[in-house]
């Protein structure tokens, strides 16, 4: 088998188990077994289905907001990839960290089996998983008891680790954490996940307005993609820093699936 | 439920299709991607804050430490969510 569909492979498998969380979770949070596979189906992009359900239960109008903005790096994925993917409405629904990252190669040919031997591998095994997780998520009776209620928040943790090697980004978190848990008391239930957004980027962009700090921004951008893409384990979410950099060549790519299978 | 699951959905693949279909230009902007690494950070650390400590101190703090812990030692994602959530499940048991 070629190395690039052998690597895209364990990257789908990997993604299976955050695709056994989600289904889990999902139920938990209430959705029925068709919603659950239909989210994974449709939306297709983890992060957001995990924000999704995990707000549902306090307002649809946040948790739908909080998906999107979670969606919105796949946006700038496809920025890169644009002139290598056809059809654009059927190579859209798998632009995904995983998918971008195992298409940053040398050659347009392979770009193209990076991109669509990942994508496709993926949405097997994360909507496989989803159904076997949702299907095992209906069985349970209280999932407080089962402390589900806290297996969302570890993997929010477990999506976010990975970006938190550099000191700027430590300090957006902990600016979001710490204004999230502040407007809790002062805003509709699920709407703090979206003012501490938007304090944490004033509070992190505004300063910034001065012409000598494009470069900077650019320095710092890069060292994130090369350090995540680096300490990338695990898959899933992890793989967006190698998503990045176009500039970096197939090397973080290939970490990134190398350390993908080690996670599953 | 349907009705949120289909509007976000859509958006997303929308988002997507976006990326594949606009100009270089528009969406190339230093600030456009400093907001596009740094805002996921800010969305995962919010929604960590709020689902552990929303609702006050309880069995669920003791989780995120066990993730932690768990991510401390490299562990793979599903032993982190289950060491969560055996964690407070344990502690709900026995408190």
């Amino acid at each position: 088998m070629r190395p690039i569909v052998r690597d895209a492979l364990g990257i789908g498998a990997a993604t299976g188990a955050y695709g056994l969380s989600f289904g889990a979770l999902a139920s938990a949070a209430g959705l029925t077994l068709p919603q659950t596979c239909a989210l994974s189906l449709l939306m297709f992009t983890g992060a957001s289905q995990f924000a999704f359900i995990g707000l549902i239960g306090g307002g649809v109008a946040a948790a739908v907001a909080t998906a999107l903005l979670l969606g919105g790096r796949n946006a700038l994925y496809g920025l890169r990839l644009a002139p290598y993917l056809r059809p654009r409405w059927l190579a859209a629904q798998f632009v995904i960290d995983e998918s971008a990252a195992m298409a940053v190669r040398d050659t347009p040919a392979e770009t193209r089996l990076g991109f669509w031997s990942t994508g496709l591998a993926v949405f097997a095994f994360w909507n496989a998983a989803t159904l076997l997780g949702a299907v095992g998520g209906q069985l349970l009776s209280d999932p407080r008891a089962l402390g589900l209620d806290a297996a969302a928040p570890a993997a929010f943790l477990a999506l976010l680790a990975p970006r938190l090697r550099e000191r700027e980004m430590q300090r957006v978190a902990g600016i979001a954490a710490v204004a999230a848990l502040i407007s809790v008391r002062f805003v509709p239930a699920g709407t703090p996940v979206l003012v501490a957004a938007v304090v944490t980027m004033a509070a992190v962009l505004v300063p910034r307005e001065t012409p000598g700090d494009a470069a900077s921004g650019e320095a710092t951008r890069g060292e994130t993609a090369s350090g995540e893409a680096a300490s990338a384990r695990g898959g899933a979410v992890s793989a967006r820093g190698g998503a990045a950099p176009a500039r970096g060549g197939a090397a973080p790519a290939r970490g990134v699936a190398a350390s993908a299978r080690g996670g599953a | 439920m349907w009705t949120p699951i289909l509007v976000a959905a859509t958006g997303c693949y929308a988002l997507k299709l976006a990326g594949l279909s606009v100009p270089q230009r528009v969406l190339d902007g230093v600030r456009v991607q400093r907001v596009a690494a740094l805002l996921p950070v800010a969305l995962l650390a919010a929604l960590i804050s709020t689902q552990t400590f929303g609702e006050g101190l309880d069995a669920r703090a003791a989780g995120l430490a066990a993730a932690v812990a768990a991510l401390l030692l490299r562990a793979p994602f599903l032993v982190v969510v289950a060491a969560a959530a055996a964690t407070t499940a344990l502690l709900r048991l026995l408190v």
